[in-house]
């Protein structure tokens, strides 16, 4: 039977007075893609960011409702630790101001670990893991500025590894990179499922249909239909979302 | 008549320049003014002896330690404070009219005139505190006097490191203080260092602050202790300049040439300091 990472019920967000998230319940399942899918300002990212507690950083963010990661509300864990667990990556390449392997060695460090071989060790699996070992070896020394934008990104996925996430949140992770890149950040979230959740929020169906498992349709803050990727791309039920995929409108 | 693009270019081009040059012209004015009046009075004796004869003769050494352990003291004292306070007002306080109303107030203390704060020093650390004329009196309300430019300056740079930062700290499990201390902090150094460095010019070059506070009309020897008086440059330099009749005109010039060179030596170094964290600087 397939775990239950992310159980969520009656979820609603308020910013202010707008209304960002409606009514949304549904289950993640662990070492699934679960793609979410819809127009911009539907309330993917707001979803996203709830996932790791990142909107409580907003002012005047109010919600109602549960969300429970492996049987346990997120608002009861700590949000350092439940960050830990559950790391993100962002729409741009935000790379911090520091070397490739200080880059790599942020999270580890902020969580105590100083031990120069252990982060070696860790930084060089994480890199591996994303794909950009062998592109960075000889220069872990370098500012990560001067890497492509798709290294970049790559650098950003093995920054959030090294935190040994269970989930992983992408935020519209190829926006900024070329097709190339693209395929090389989606080649890599197709085998990091085996290890980790992944929720990928993106603006390109193709995207979604490419790597999701299963693929959530949002619009105005509401959870639309969810289901199989498959089932979405070809026998979708709500009519919106056909329109959506077909490119009738967003 | 057609208007040509190309001449109403020049002709701003030609005020702007003009402006610039207006600006450019006085203080080089005065800065060749001074070298050329003050330079045949600095020597070895006049840079480190104590002053003689009712200070028409001899050095003006007291003062230039007095000026050092001045600004030594007010940046001690305000950078600390004034850094912690930008501290808590851009990361911590809520953004809501409180915070505002602080925020403009402290704006708006930097344009209070000195003398202001000089009586505030007399009241407060001279007769309140009991700490008299000294150099730790004279120390604190200079300090209290940059304080505002040091927390505004301090602040804005603090608030210029991008915000993804600090995303990108947090959502890897770091905690706020984390994300200030290792992200926010080393991004901003350099526009903390040019608060400090408008801070140590006011610092070395007012009078009115210090003439309640700490400043000695004449005192040929060095301060012993913190909660001892001491001669500072601008002080000095008005003294010699209107209270003492018969000062060779050159001394005059000469201490005026030693302040400025003073808080230029001081500025380099701040300066020399923020140019390495800024080649940090990438995004």
């Amino acid at each position: 039977m397939t775990q239950i990472k992310f159980n969520i019920k009656g979820l609603n967000i308020w910013f202010g007075s707008i209304y960002a998230l409606r009514q949304i319940s549904m289950d993640i399942l662990a070492n699934e893609i679960l793609s979410v899918i819809g127009p911009s300002n539907s309330g993917k990212t707001t979803f996203l960011r709830m996932l790791n507690r990142l909107n409580d950083l907003s002012q005047n963010f109010r919600m109602n409702g549960t969300v429970m990661l492996m049987g346990r509300d997120i608002r009861g864990i700590d949000a350092e630790l439940l960050r830990k667990r559950v790391g993100m990556v962002f729409a741009l390449p935000l790379v911090l101001p520091l070397s490739i392997f200080d880059n790599t060695a942020y999270g580890l460090r902020m969580h105590g670990i100083k031990n120069m071989k252990i982060l070696k060790n860790k930084i060089e699996e994480s890199l591996r893991e994303a794909h950009l070992w062998e592109e960075v070896k000889d220069r872990l020394d370098e500012e990560a500025f001067k890497l492509s934008g798709g290294q970049q990104q790559r650098l950003c996925i093995a920054r959030t590894l090294a935190v040994e996430p269970e989930v992983i949140l992408f935020d519209e992770p190829c926006s900024g990179l070329d097709p190339i890149s693209t395929a090389k950040v989606e080649d890599t979230m197709v085998k990091l499922k085996q290890k980790y959740t992944v929720v990928l929020v993106t603006n390109n169906v193709k995207q979604a249909a490419r790597v999701g498992d299963r693929t959530a349709f949002f619009l105005n803050g509401e959870l639309i239909e969810l289901d199989t990727t498959d089932k979405i791309f070809t026998v979708p039920k709500d009519k919106r979302t056909d329109d959506y995929i077909r490119g009738k409108f967003g | 008549m057609i208007k040509n693009p190309y001449r109403t270019q020049n002709i701003a081009f030609f005020f702007l320049f003009l402006a610039t040059l207006l600006i450019v012209i006085p203080v080089g004015l005065i800065v060749v003014l001074i070298i050329q009046k003050g330079l045949p009075a600095i020597n070895w004796q006049f840079l480190f002896s104590l002053p003689r004869q009712g200070m028409r003769a001899g050095g003006i050494f007291p003062a230039i330690i007095g000026t050092i352990y001045l600004v030594a003291g007010a940046i001690i004292f305000a950078l600390p404070i004034g850094l912690l306070a930008a501290v808590y007002l851009s990361e911590y306080a809520k953004d809501n009219l409180l915070t505002r109303i602080i925020k403009l107030a402290i704006v708006n203390l930097s344009g209070v005139p000195s003398v202001v704060y000089g009586l505030f020093g007399l009241v407060l650390f001279v007769v309140f505190f009991k700490f008299g004329a000294s150099i730790i009196s004279g120390s604190l309300t200079l300090g209290i006097m940059i304080l505002p430019v040091i927390i505004t300056t301090s602040r804005e740079a603090l608030e210029s490191v991008p915000y993804s930062f600090r995303e990108v700290s947090l959502s890897l499990g770091a905690s706020k203080w984390q994300t200030i201390r290792h992200i926010v902090l080393p991004n901003a150094i350099p526009g903390i260092l040019t608060g400090t460095i408008l801070g140590l010019g006011r610092v070395a070059g007012e009078t009115a602050p210090i003439l309640f506070t700490v400043a000695a009309f004449y005192l040929p020897q060095l301060p012993k202790s913190i909660f001892d008086q001491v001669m500072a440059l601008p002080y000095h330099l008005y003294v010699i300049s209107t209270q003492v009749p018969n000062v060779d005109e050159k001394m005059r010039y000469g201490t005026a040439l030693v302040l400025l060179a003073l808080v230029l030596f001081m500025n380099l170094v701040t300066v020399i300091i923020r140019y390495k964290f800024r080649k940090k600087k990438k995004w």
